[in-house]
């Protein structure tokens, strides 16, 4: 590694520790600029939790000082309070509860999509112009263009309501069929774009005349040189990747009534439970952040010639 | 007069013939083949050519007309429930009807030779006529979007332009924020901003002009300028950046023209075309981050529908009632889609240089 990688790794981590105060700042006073501050609700709060919120964060002191208590606990205790809404849990409890489900929802959609994008983007680029490519890519763009929410409401109408294959409820191993699907499908249009065009990229390049002109194989070529070259671009999309994800997961699991952290989210904002919103929304952003950051270091690692200036 | 020599290369004679009036032959070569054509002219040609675009143009501005128009005529209200008449008992044969079918005092009238006009669409489980909720969605998402893209665009051509100009520390300084907004998770600030500013706002606006338009609205407009202006101010710094070196500006500093003056008379109206496709191009992605939030019930205030809304609504009804949820995705798709892929014709047209 050059000096000037070094410097890029440092100047992106201060960026990215910068964005993770920037959240947490931000979500600490949008919170109390909340009419009647962030833990008082129409609906009575047990005294238990209106109490363990006030002794918690001060809520009779000076703002400053509420927001340093609030720094503090979550740095140094991963501490987000206890929930409004559901008694005697903790925001951290819910979150971990729903994460595990939405984790592996997440994961599998992003490895399908992964997967299958670069191949479906490989094959397009292999036989350019020709119906195959112009089949892949229009059904990229559709993907790409069409709202998630659209596509998870439209599948659950047809394959769940309509033709009965899979339960329309996401609490099953059968039901989380198609939430995988749905999250992935972006995530796989988008890595069929991205591979389409490295790929063209890398099979114009000297190399690979070179290796063509030595008589190496079509498949050695093709895994060996070209494809190998070509997945370099595609690391900068597992930031945004897990960026959409995070996001596409909130309506997948409030369409297929999955018990993830996306619909625990959703409910809090609904029903104003002020602490889980807190901390659902700074859990969430610390990993995409943490997540693009190293997507964008890898990729400047695996790929020096990259200029980011 | 002596003829000129043009033997003698030191000679001071002047050449009488340069200083004849020209003739009819001479003017003839001067006269313009085609009328010169402006940047402006040119784009509109270059979109035209683009099949794509111009369908995608046609389809925009149909559902638009249909938008503004059709609620102006269209015999019911969005938000009128026609089974609750004033004084009489609710009257449930008007809820949940399907494509042209008609409630009991409807049929009654039917019957009695009065003409009805009919619920294309059918009902809603209130008993709202569906076909104008689905037309004032599709108006109340294409205004966000429009009202939402005018707002950032203002934004972002003023930070753009301030940052562009001035550079040096000013320029650090903004370019350094744009970089943490855009490591910022967007759609997680948004739906924060959006859930908390609605309780806000709502207490706020009460007894306003404002109160009308809804709390949800106004915190959707001030979060969309909130967070989405970096990148059109992105785009208008390098332009900026760009033209700040052009020799014109150069000429104009030289004759002794203000900065005002530059920026107004030379810098913006070369930027009117990135404006342009750059506002194009961020209608569908409000509108995707509006229907996004309404579906998620972030969206605009009840009863004002708008495509996202109904098609959550619709998920309540959807072994029944499947096509309430086909109308609106339809719609919402057809919009984004002819809208992106107008906006790319439009970068394509206005702005070669991208697309090269």
């Amino acid at each position: 590694m050059d000096s000037k990688t070094i410097a890029y790794i440092i100047k992106r981590v201060i960026l990215a520790i910068v964005t993770i105060w920037v959240v947490m700042t931000v979500t600490f006073f949008v919170m109390h600029f909340v009419p009647g501050g962030p833990f008082t609700s129409e609906k009575a709060t047990s005294p238990s939790v209106q109490a363990a919120m006030e002794a918690k964060y001060g809520l009779d002191k000076p703002l400053l000082e509420q927001y340093g208590t609030y720094m503090k606990d979550i740095i140094t205790k991963f501490d987000f309070g206890p929930s409004i809404k559901q008694k005697g849990r903790t925001v951290v409890d819910i979150i971990g509860d729903g994460l595990r489900t939405s984790v592996k929802l997440g994961v599998i959609a992003a490895v399908w999509g992964t997967i299958v994008g670069i191949i479906l983007g490989a094959i397009a680029a292999l036989k350019r112009n020709t119906v195959i490519d112009r089949i892949i890519m229009v059904i990229s763009t559709a993907f790409i263009s069409m709202p998630g929410y659209i596509v998870g409401s439209l599948l659950l109408l047809i394959v769940a309501v309509k033709l009965h294959w899979v339960p329309a409820n996401g609490t099953t191993a059968a039901g989380l069929i198609l939430p995988v699907i749905t999250l992935g499908l972006s995530p796989m249009a988008n890595f069929v774009r991205l591979t389409r065009s490295s790929m063209l990229d890398v099979l114009g390049q000297d190399y690979i005349r070179t290796a063509r002109a030595k008589g190496v194989s079509g498949t050695r070529i093709i895994f060996g040189h070209a494809l190998k070259n070509a997945l370099i671009p595609d690391i900068t999309y597992f930031g945004p990747m897990l960026a959409y994800i995070v996001t596409g997961s909130l309506i997948v699991e409030q369409i297929f009534s999955v018990p993830g952290i996306g619909r625990a989210f959703v409910s809090s904002i609904i029903n104003r439970d002020y602490p889980m919103v807190m901390g659902t929304t700074i859990v969430l952003s610390v990993l995409i952040v943490i997540m693009t950051l190293v997507s964008d270091i890898l990729y400047k690692v695996v790929d020096p010639r990259i200029d980011f200036s | 007069m002596k003829p000129f020599d043009n033997k003698t290369p030191f000679n001071l004679q002047v050449n009488m013939d340069n200083f004849l009036p020209a003739s009819a032959e001479d003017k003839a070569y001067m006269v313009q083949m085609r009328p010169s054509t402006t940047f402006f002219r040119d784009g509109v040609k270059r979109l035209l050519k683009n099949k794509v675009a111009t369908v995608s143009m046609f389809v925009i501005v149909i559902i638009a007309l249909a938008a503004i128009f059709i609620p102006m005529f269209w015999p019911y209200a969005y938000e009128a429930q026609l089974g609750n008449q004033p004084g009489k008992p609710v009257d449930n044969s008007y809820a949940n009807l399907r494509p042209f079918e008609y409630g009991k005092t409807e049929q009654a009238k039917i019957e009695a030779g009065e003409k009805v006009f009919p619920h294309v669409f059918g009902t809603d489980s209130a008993g709202r006529d569906y076909f104008i909720r689905i037309v004032y969605g599709t108006r109340i998402s294409l205004a966000v979007g429009f009202f939402a893209s005018i707002i950032v665009l203002i934004i972002g051509f003023v930070i753009g332009s301030i940052s562009g100009y001035f550079g040096g520390k000013v320029d650090m300084v903004i370019m350094r924020i744009v970089d943490v907004y855009y490591s910022l998770p967007d759609m997680l600030m948004i739906i924060l901003l959006a859930a908390v500013m609605r309780q806000t706002l709502a207490q706020a606006l009460v007894g306003t002009a404002l109160e009308k338009l809804g709390s949800n609205m106004i915190s959707l407009f001030i979060v969309f300028s909130i967070l989405y202006w970096v990148s059109m101010a992105r785009q208008i710094r390098g332009q900026i950046l760009a033209l700040k070196e052009q020799e014109y500006v150069l000429a104009a500093r030289t004759a002794g023209a203000k900065g005002k003056w530059i920026i107004m008379k030379h810098l913006f109206p070369n930027c009117i075309g990135i404006m342009v496709v750059y506002t194009a191009l961020q209608i569908p992605s409000a509108i995707f981050t509006e229907s996004y939030l309404s579906f998620l019930g972030l969206g605009v205030n009840a009863p004002m529908p708008s495509l996202g809304s109904l098609t959550s609504d619709a998920l309540n009804g959807i072994s029944s009632y499947g096509y309430r949820l086909v109308i609106p995705a339809v719609v919402i798709s057809l919009i984004v889609l002819s809208l992106n892929l107008f906006g790319d014709g439009l970068r394509d047209a206005f702005d070669p240089k991208l697309n090269s």
